[in-house]
């Protein structure tokens, strides 16, 4: 009996491998991964400092005891070269494996940005627990760290730093942090949050070169003013991981072309989590993903072709954790929508509002978190 | 008897039927759950969960 394989051990695919298991204890396992299969949540990673936790604290099960509760082989530090989608097989560093069903989940890449100076070497991502590894291991002298970009992650690794010590800058081009997710208002409020904790903002403006300064880096914005720190984080944003995908001539959009089944444009590879794009929408979150991840097990136990389920996201908001302004946001769910705005700083509520005056979204932050669960209720599913 | 659902991941628990194979009989409340348990499906902590009532 050929092999279930799923390449990616992050949340997508060992969610996946746990849901298959539920329903199917028989068909073999297989996983493959280009790190060392650590089990860790994510998430925890931009709150690390905060919930008192190294690296190794936040690993909750090592390769070895996933291999054991999931009965599968797990395959480290390897990285796949190739789909022959023709023989349902892939290589990796010159094996060939066969594959029953293949489950593409190796997530997003951080968007690297172009920039001048002869440290970019130096400048941090931060996208796995490996990366972070590094980053922590860097922060044991420094003592200002300067990050780039205002979005999700950013945002949520200026607030565990500065609360653990650091002294904090961060940049971005945006007018206001987490433009992409909230309205302006909501955005100066985790603004003026974090600002109150210390950080300091240069918002509106671009990095555009890093370099060594003496013993520190010297990161130069585009209104010629720089910022000296010890280490650098860019967190700019995510794309999704589709170039082994693209390779094998798979259906390609922002993230791997799947539909509600989430199989792919070949009938026996799926994919989800970061790398994929599910009937047209890419939203690389913890929510979406698990849910992908409880049909995909299913589907994989036996239900595919006509019976496979089909995917549906509730109404999952996105909670963004800058303590110091909490923020709960779900973002429009159609386009066209206009935003009303109430409360004062920095405790907002606002709702999206369709043209026939439907709520479509909402953006809380500070004390109007605590609404979360009546909008909820009120707001419609991500995808019905 | 009450149903919730993580308004995070979209995770459902039943306390009428518990979670047997984690050791969670049946009947046990949300609140009863010991603090040191995680979650089945993604591996997040219970502090992490944001439980709320679902009919």
């Amino acid at each position: 009996m050929d092999p279930i394989i799923i390449v990616g051990t992050g949340l997508a695919g060992y969610g996946t491998a746990r849901e298959f298991r539920k329903h199917d204890k028989e068909r073999p396992l297989v996983l493959i991964t280009r790190d060392d299969g650590a089990n860790y949540y994510k998430p925890d990673l931009s709150e690390a400092h905060a919930k008192n936790a190294t690296p190794d604290d936040l690993v909750k099960k090592d390769v070895d005891a996933m291999a054991e509760e999931l009965d599968a082989t797990i395959h480290t530090h390897r990285q796949v070269e190739s789909i022959d989608r023709g023989n349902r097989q892939i290589v990796l560093n010159g094996d060939t494996l066969t594959y029953h069903k293949l489950v593409l989940a190796f997530g997003a890449d951080p968007i690297v940005l172009k920039l001048a100076g002869d440290a970019t070497q130096a400048i941090h991502k931060v996208n796995n627990l490996f990366d972070y590894r590094s980053f922590r291991s860097n922060l044991g002298d420094a003592k200002h760290v300067a990050i780039l970009g205002a979005g999700l992650i950013g945002c949520e690794f200026a607030n565990d730093l500065v609360e653990a010590g650091y002294e904090v800058s961060i940049a971005d081009p945006a007018d206001w942090p987490l433009s992409q997710l909230l309205p302006k208002a909501c955005g100066e409020a985790v603004e003026r949050g974090l600002a109150k904790a210390g950080v300091h903002w240069h918002l509106g403006h671009a990095a555009t070169g890093v370099h060594h300064s003496n013993k520190q880096l010297q990161i130069l914005l585009d209104n010629d003013e720089s910022i000296h720190a010890d280490a650098v984080l860019s967190a700019v944003g995510l794309r999704a991981g589709i170039d082994l995908a693209e390779k094998a001539g798979l259906k390609i959009d922002k993230g791997i072309v799947v539909d509600r089944t989430l199989v792919t444009s070949d009938p026996n590879i799926y994919a989800l989590g970061d790398c994929a794009e599910v009937d047209g929408q890419w939203r690389p979150y913890v929510g979406p993903l698990m849910q992908c991840a409880r049909t995909l097990g299913k589907t994989l136990a036996g239900g595919d072709g006509e019976t496979a389920g089909r995917v549906k996201y509730p109404t999952l908001p996105i909670i963004v954790k800058t303590h110091v302004c909490p923020v709960v946001v779900m973002p429009p769910v159609e386009s066209g929508g206009q935003w009303e705005i109430d409360g004062d700083m920095p405790d907002f509520e606002a709702r999206c509002m369709s043209e026939d005056g439907r709520l479509i979204g909402f953006a809380l932050t500070g004390e109007a978190t605590n609404k979360r669960r009546d909008y909820i209720k009120e707001a419609p599913p991500l995808m019905a | 008897m009450k149903k919730w659902q993580c308004i995070v991941c979209g995770f459902e628990y039943d306390e009428a039927e518990g979670m047997p194979d984690e050791g969670i009989e049946p009947g046990t409340k949300w609140e009863d759950i010991p603090d040191d348990w995680t979650c089945p499906d993604c591996g997040a902590p219970k502090d992490d969960f944001e439980m709320m009532e679902v009919d």
